[in-house]
């Protein structure tokens, strides 16, 4: 019984509940966006999003008005610029790399003007949006959090079958009218919301973790499509709490921290797991052309 | 000085003035501006020209990768208590041969779980130095300068450091130049032509991770890539010659590094932040150079083609 009273008093603070609230929904969201995101290897543009993050907040905190209101727009701006580049032949890893190089330098623009023009606030702003401060949330940030993650989840659950359809076999989704532009640019606003709303948690710098790691893990572990997406989501969940968890026991390690290192064991554990047979990777592409063009309805 | 403070700094009490030999005297008199030159000039021929195959191989992710774990290399070094030079250099390399050990198969399906694999040492390793520096307890100035890089402070033993390490990976690239550029233009040419192609990519794994390593010393571990993707992406759009496009790489990394050094003395914003600007600037009047003349081209070739 030790355990249970040990979750029912670490539960008694506040801002673990609240961690918690807006963690899980994060790790949701996350879990089943990043599941797409490898699918459709995008993990490039996911890790430009993150620091478009770091600029966004920053930006709206050197301009006075909010960090949230610059995280969002931010992300969500640069997630459909990303989408129209991708929609103009494929998008080319120099030229994301150079633009989010930019923004970055933009970034450590902002974080001085911010911390040199405004004498009376905490300077450590910065080094929350870059590694996140889930501990330092409020009730009513938790409660907004869950709730735009939850919405977040439930989109890109709804739009799961043509999106696999489309990542799969883009040319054979098209010509049975699959709207694959469209569904680009969709996903992509999702990840850009994605990535703003687990920079809170994580942090600019490791939200990559999150959308990338438990969905390789869950690659690995299964072939099956959407059995891989719901393990994704259960991986960074329960990296989430373990993190917390953890952050909570040993008060010296960030939080972040502890939620990258269990998604990191979940992949190792998943590799190591996997190592002894034959490259699932490869043998998945045949099932998922299968499975893809059952399920979709004409 | 002809004339007085214009731009005048604040906080480094320095003054730009129109006589340019002035500035630039004024720029040279103090011993630690030398060496961020010194340093400067090695980091920018070394990530040229590590950088410029790095574009052509299509490996930004992979090199942004390896910078960003000398961060937690940095970090961690500081915690333990020795030189940050060689936390810089053992974080990128071990992170290179991580990324060079996995397995790979020809085809693009297994794109997609490599990057997977990438992502996952990305954001480990900062969260790794996340630990780092929070453990060690708060240096907020000196965090910032692992990340957005800093000119100061640069000692001459860390310049002799970084000129070796410049020499072995500049010579080892060239020992590994022709099989490594046949390897990336034609890899099934190549393959067939008994070209070690494993061997040839991991060896230039592991100078990309020296290359990030010495270019994050300057500015910083997450703004590596103005100084190795942007001249080479630049270079690689003005012309298809390979050797031409290789000495513009050096020469506009030269430039973006001398200016933004320049730069940041007279100002007060991070060298970082000029960095990456003069390159994206680079970059964007690359990509317009090469529109127009594309157009040109065009017209002129439908200018001929009507007469005919």
């Amino acid at each position: 019984m030790t355990i249970l009273t040990g979750i029912a008093h670490m539960l008694q603070h506040p801002f673990l509940r609240y961690a918690f609230l807006a963690g899980t929904a994060i790790a949701i969201a996350s879990g089943l966006a990043g599941y797409f995101v490898v699918l459709r290897s995008q993990v490039f543009s996911g890790d430009a999003l993150s620091h478009v993050a770091f600029t966004g907040a920053l930006a709206g905190l050197a301009a006075g008005i909010s960090l949230l209101v610059g995280l969002y727009t931010a992300c969500i701006v640069v997630a459909l610029a990303l989408a129209a580049l991708g929609a103009r032949g494929r998008a080319d890893d120099t030229a994301i790399g150079s633009v989010f190089a930019w923004i970055l330098g933009l970034g450590a623009l902002f974080l001085t003007i911010y911390t040199s023009s405004s004498s009376g606030v905490d300077a450590t702003s910065g080094v929350n949006v870059l590694f996140g401060s889930i501990f330092g949330l409020s009730g009513s940030q938790a409660m907004t959090d869950a709730l735009i993650a939850l919405g977040v989840a439930v989109a890109v659950v709804a739009i799961g079958r043509p999106m696999l359809f489309a990542s799969i076999d883009e040319a054979v989704a098209s010509a049975r009218r699959v709207p694959v532009r469209l569904l680009g640019f969709v996903f992509l606003g999702l990840v850009g919301v994605t990535a703003a709303a687990a920079t809170q948690a994580v942090g600019a710098l490791l939200l990559l973790g999150l959308l990338a790691t438990p969905a390789g893990a869950a690659q690995r572990l299964t072939t099956r499509p959407f059995r891989a997406m719901w393990l994704s989501a259960g991986i960074a969940v329960v990296a989430m709490w373990g993190g917390l968890i953890i952050a909570y026991a040993a008060p010296q390690l960030p939080p972040s921290f502890g939620i990258l290192a269990v998604a990191t064991s979940c992949y190792l554990l998943a590799f190591a797991a996997t190592a002894g047979h034959r490259r699932p990777a490869q043998r998945a592409t045949a099932p998922y052309r299968a499975t893809a063009q059952a399920e979709v309805p004409r | 000085m002809v004339s007085g403070g214009l731009a005048a700094s604040a906080a480094s009490g320095t003054a730009l003035g129109w006589n340019i030999g002035a500035d630039i005297r004024q720029l040279l008199a103090l011993h630690f501006m030398v060496n961020a030159f010194r340093a400067g000039t090695i980091v920018a021929v070394v990530a040229g020209a590590i950088g410029w195959f790095m574009v052509l191989r299509r490996q930004s992710f992979a090199g942004h990768t390896l910078a960003v774990v000398s961060f937690p290399g940095a970090s961690g070094a500081i915690l333990l208590g020795i030189s940050a030079t060689a936390g810089y250099f053992a974080a990128s390399i071990a992170a290179a041969l991580v990324i060079a050990g996995v397995p790979r198969s020809p085809g693009g399906r297994s794109y997609s779980s490599e990057s997977a694999v990438i992502g996952t040492v990305q954001a480990f390793a900062l969260a790794c130095g996340a630990l780092f520096v929070s453990l060690y307890g708060g240096f907020l100035n000196s965090l910032t300068s692992l990340l957005f890089g800093t000119f100061l402070g640069i000692s001459d033993g860390q310049v002799t450091t970084l000129l070796i390490a410049a020499a072995a990976a500049l010579a080892a690239l060239a020992g590994i130049a022709r099989p490594l550029f046949f390897a990336t233009v034609d890899p099934d040419v190549a393959r067939a032509r008994g070209v070690p192609e494993r061997l040839v990519s991991t060896v230039f794994l592991l100078l990309l991770g020296c290359a990030a390593a010495e270019v994050s010393q300057i500015t910083g571990a997450l703004l590596v890539f103005a100084l190795l993707v942007m001249p080479a992406a630049a270079a690689q759009q003005l012309t298809a010659r390979p050797a031409l496009s290789f000495v513009i790489t050096i020469a506009l990394g030269l430039a973006i590094a001398w200016l933004g050094l320049a730069v940041a003395y007279f100002s007060v914003y991070p060298v970082g932040f000029y960095v990456t600007t003069f390159g994206f600037t680079a970059y964007v009047a690359s990509a317009i150079i090469r529109a127009a003349a594309g157009r040109l081209a065009r017209s002129r070739g439908l200018r001929q083609a009507v007469p005919a």
